[in-house]
């Protein structure tokens, strides 16, 4: 659109055509204030706040609705637009109770802002107040009526942004009220309620505290907590979220989780998860101390020493009696990129094993195969924000990856791109779809053949054929298309489906996995027959030389072949880090009556008992370091809570390799000193410590919860390494410690070797709902309500 | 024949519906008439009718609910058989409109939006109807009465418990 040039308070602006006033005066730094405007969503122009004077224009104008014209002359603030906004004040403070001292909101308040700038304190109203008493409308969500000023924003946020139009506005004038979807007349309390995807984007938007959660309500005051953005731990968008913290007797409490600064990758955008899905954190049934397994079973707390010295030395008898090859380790899909690398180092270079897996949920590793020497081909999240076309084959983002399906809906919304989807269910995003296609149950692979040319195919791919045929023509003229790729797709299926869209021009592609690090585990190599960075233990790599003498190049045993080995006795020790493979996969506890149990957890799951030792672990909110979403993006882990007794997966690793008599130095390249083969791990000290740069680089890190990086604990020196050997993981750090994503093209080296078509398809999707979250799921209070009143299909979202 | 199987509406009703959705450029348009249609004949806005409306004009239950409940005249509770509604806007008020509905709330026994308990009368104070020119005025469902006065408004009302008053639709 051509430019168009006018003038705010004396100040020449320029902007694209169409552009609304509110916006070019924002980007100009001129700051309108709005209640109902919210970027993104529809107009309003229902609080009058934004009004400005343009010239030759009768009366004031909403800068919120008006587009910018050519030699257009405002002017934002006067006396007479100071009495106007005064006086839109006083009218919302008609009805409004004033209780700012206790509410969720003071401090963070819109309202009180705009009302200590235009100084509507005094009110000429003497008529009583309509009170209401607040209304409970969902587990997370209240509502107190008097706070609220009507701006609209939930009720667009909730039906624009969502696709849920799960609220609305009832009544008129000053008894108009934001209603929930169930009215009270159905429901059985008597009373109104919400039937709805529980996102609490309706709380994130309220300018004012009308709309609170159930989690943070009436607890604190955000001045009183500590707010640090760090990544979700739940699902594989790895969405950014602020977590509020308090400190406690036994370290701290996370008291509120939300979407602070919308800094991060998510944008506006936070689902329930994440707001509500910490709790697990601040569980009374976590583990706390290590314990070890007496002859009668049960556990007994011991002390760090005791239960760090017996593993160390249980372990070192077993790899020197039975070898590294009776050793199984299994990672969790929930470690930083750090600890998934230094477990699987720890494993292949101390234990001497390549039995190493993970619960994987998608299957990487033929995705990077069939991506290899395309770099350029990884898709970003960021992509779907502005895509003109995505294919969406398998899965379903609205339940299993929020964001993404928030992404698809806006860009459809905003940018008109056109989104078909092919799925065996039919999902929710159908509705925001160009094309929709019905694949035959099991037709997966079909269908991938189908779309890469095999015509024969179509049988079995989907039950309606002309529609299949449309389908792919229109797939075949898009001049440049996004492929998300659920988990459904693995093994020739995905490959056959990656070389279709790399017959097309201009395609890029993702593969959607489940929690926050699925992809990091599997790019970080827990996997028995790849080394970090999809490098195949019989291709040319450096680990020889890295690893020690206790490497060995042989593909070790995948999780089957780890559990089968239990059953025949030829599993001699355990090691899990966070992964609860019992319940996963089913594991009869019996076979591994004669296995050394070593896990690191944070709850006692079906795994963790049947253990010989528990090492207490803290979980993803409680370290620091990075993760991987699904996509590729990589992002900062921040540490934002504590809890006395528990330890990091990291320094857990490292002590017990201590305790096994391994170099340390050699696992973990800390220290100052420049050691062998150029690892690097230091504050500046080698530009001269006088710089000061050192200092003020330390003060920088303590002051964002980080280590320094003087410890074998510390993730940066892991990362330094992450940085030398993955492929892939070229990344910039400034941008890392900056809080931003960046997109990595995780491995894929040009000579990635063929996958033997014999490896076993070990991909189990979680098949997580909104409200659940694999094991962890289970131990957020929160999350566990909010299950058991959608264990039915909501009804709020309409029939089409 | 009704694009709706198991409707609640009488047959012609059903059928003016169909036909409503058609007249206008969207469907929902036809909102405000359907309600007024549907409350006309069911006596108020209950449940069913709004899930009815809701799957004719391809609308959410909250739309609906939304829209009746902005405007007055739609009512979500049952009103008596006649209901009563006076005018106590200027021109009524000036030649006595709220004496006129003081008596009603004596000879009744109810207030504002009351129902008395046989069902037989509810009574409302409305805004203007209309009929400033014969006022003070009331409306007993849709009929109107005119130039009124406590003994008029007396036999008006004996008419309608009676029987003998018209039930205008």
């Amino acid at each position: 659109m051509p430019d168009v040039t006018l003038t705010v308070d004396g100040q020449k602006i320029t902007a694209p055509a169409g552009t609304l006033l509110i916006d070019a005066c924002k980007t100009a730094g001129i700051q309108i204030p709005a209640f109902c405007y919210y970027p993104g969503l529809s107009l309003q122009a229902a609080c009058r706040m934004c009004v400005v004077r343009i010239d030759k224009m009768p009366k004031l104008q909403t800068a919120c609705t008006t587009p910018i014209a050519e030699g257009m002359v405002v002017s934002s603030e006067s006396p007479e637009i100071a009495q106007a906004r005064k006086a839109t004040l006083q009218l919302l403070l008609g009805n409004h109770p004033l209780d700012c001292p206790v509410c969720d909101a003071g401090g963070q308040c819109e309202l009180q802002d705009m009302t200590f700038k235009y100084g509507a304190a005094h009110s000429f109203y003497q008529e009583p107040k309509n009170h209401r008493e607040e209304q409970q409308w969902s587990p997370t969500v209240y509502f107190d009526r008097p706070r609220c000023i009507l701006c609209y924003r939930c009720v667009r946020m909730c039906g624009e942004g969502m696709d849920v139009y799960a609220l609305g506005i009832q009544n008129r004038g000053s008894s108009a009220v934001i209603a929930p979807n169930i009215p009270a007349s159905q429901s059985e309390d008597g009373l109104q309620h919400l039937d709805c995807e529980e996102c609490g984007m309706c709380i994130d938007v309220c300018p004012v505290g009308a709309l609170t959660s159930d989690t943070y309500r009436y607890k604190t005051r955000p001045w009183e907590m500590n707010h640090v953005a760090t990544v979700c731990t739940h699902c594989g968008d790895g969405c950014k979220t602020s977590l509020g913290v308090r400190q406690t007797i036994d370290g701290s409490e996370i008291v509120r989780g939300d979407n602070r600064d919308k800094s991060g990758i998510n944008g506006d955008f936070l689902c329930n998860k994440g707001r509500y899905g910490f709790d697990f954190a601040n569980s009374p049934e976590r583990i706390t101390q290590p314990m070890l397994k007496q002859a009668d079973g049960s556990h007994k707390a011991v002390s760090w020493d005791e239960a760090l010295r017996f593993t160390g030395k249980k372990l070192r008898e077993i790899r020197e009696a039975r070898g590294g090859g009776s050793i199984g380790v299994v990672g969790g899909n929930r470690l930083t990129n750090e600890e998934a690398y230094l477990l699987q180092k720890f494993a292949r270079s101390v234990l001497g094993t390549n039995n190493i897996d993970h619960h994987r949920t998608a299957d990487y590793v033929t995705f990077a195969a069939a991506l290899s020497g395309h770099r350029d081909r990884f898709a970003s999240q960021h992509d779907n924000e502005k895509a003109p076309a995505v294919l969406l084959i398998g899965g379903d983002p609205t339940n299993e990856a929020p964001l993404t399906a928030w992404n698809l809906r806006s860009n459809v919304r905003l940018n008109g791109a056109r989104l078909y989807v092919a799925n065996h269910a039919q999902i929710k995003l159908r509705r925001q779809a160009k094309a929709f296609l019905e694949i035959a149950p099991f037709g997966y692979g079909a269908v991938a053949a189908y779309l890469a040319g095999d015509d024969a195919a179509a049988q079995s791919a989907a039950h309606d054929g002309e529609n299949l045929g449309r389908f792919r023509e229109a797939l075949r003229g898009e001049g440049s298309l996004l492929i998300l790729i659920g988990s459904e797709l693995r093994g020739n299926d995905l490959r056959r489906l990656v070389e279709f869209g790399l017959a097309l021009p201009n395609t890029n592609f993702a593969l959607l996995s489940d929690y926050v690090n699925a992809h990091g585990a599997a790019d970080m190599g827990l996997l028995p027959d790849m080394l970090p960075g999809y490098q195949p233990l019989g291709g040319t790599h450096d680990y020889s030389s890295e690893y020690g003498e206790r490497f060995s190049n042989t593909p070790g045993r995948d999780m089957v072949g780890i559990f089968d080995a239990a059953q025949t006795g030829d599993l001699a020790a355990l090691y899990l880090v966070n992964a609860n493979p019992v319940a996963r996969y089913s594991v009869d506890p019996a076979s591994l009556s004669n296995t050394f149990v070593v896990v690191h957890d944070m709850f006692l799951t079906e795994t963790v008992r049947l253990a010989d030792v528990i090492l207490p672990s803290a979980n993803l909110y409680e370290k620091s370091g990075s993760v991987t979403n699904s996509y590729g993006d990589l992002q900062l882990v921040k540490k934002a809570s504590d809890r006395a007794g528990v330890r990091t997966d990291l320094e857990l690793l490292v002590r017990v390799a201590d305790a096994m008599g391994a170099d340390v130095r050699k696992l973990v390249p800390f220290g100052k000193k420049p050691q062998a083969n150029g690892i690097r791990a230091d504050l500046g000290q080698t530009r001269g410590a006088q710089s000061g740069e050192a200092d003020r680089h330390a003060v920088w890190l303590t002051s964002n919860n980080l280590e320094i990086k003087l410890s074998p604990f510390d993730p940066f020196a892991v990362l330094d390494e992450i940085q030398r050997l993955v492929p892939g993981y070229d990344l910039l750090r400034l941008q890392l410690m900056s809080g931003n994503d960046q997109h990595l093209a995780p491995a894929a080296p040009a000579d990635l070797v063929r996958i033997e078509p014999t490896r076993r398809d070990l991909v189990l999707p979680a098949e997580d709902t909104l409200f659940t979250s694999g094991t962890l799921g289970r131990y957020s209070p929160k999350l566990v309500e909010l299950a058991d009143k959608y264990t039915h299909e909501p009804v709020g979202i309409p029939a089409d | 024949m009704s694009t709706v199987t198991d409707s609640i509406f009488l047959p012609a009703t059903a059928a003016r519906f169909d036909n409503l959705v058609t007249l206008y450029p969207v469907k929902r348009s036809a909102l405000v008439p359907m309600l007024l249609y549907a409350q006309d004949e069911i006596g108020y806005v209950s449940d069913a009718v709004v899930a009815e409306i809701a799957q004719r004009l391809d609308l959410l239950e909250l739309d609906v609910r939304g829209v009746l409940s902005y405007y007055s005249m739609l009512r979500t509770e049952p009103a008596g058989k006649f209901n009563v509604q006076v005018c106590t806007n200027i021109s009524c008020m000036i030649v006595g409109g709220y004496d006129i509905l003081d008596h009603c709330k004596q000879r009744l026994g109810i207030g504002h939006k009351g129902v008395t308990p046989d069902g037989q009368f509810s009574l409302e104070e409305v805004e203007c109807i209309g009929a400033c020119c014969w006022a003070p005025a009331m409306q007993v469902n849709y009929d109107f009465h005119d130039n009124l006065t406590p003994a008029k408004v007396d036999a008006i009302l004996d008419d309608y418990a009676a029987g003998r008053g018209e039930d205008v639709k």
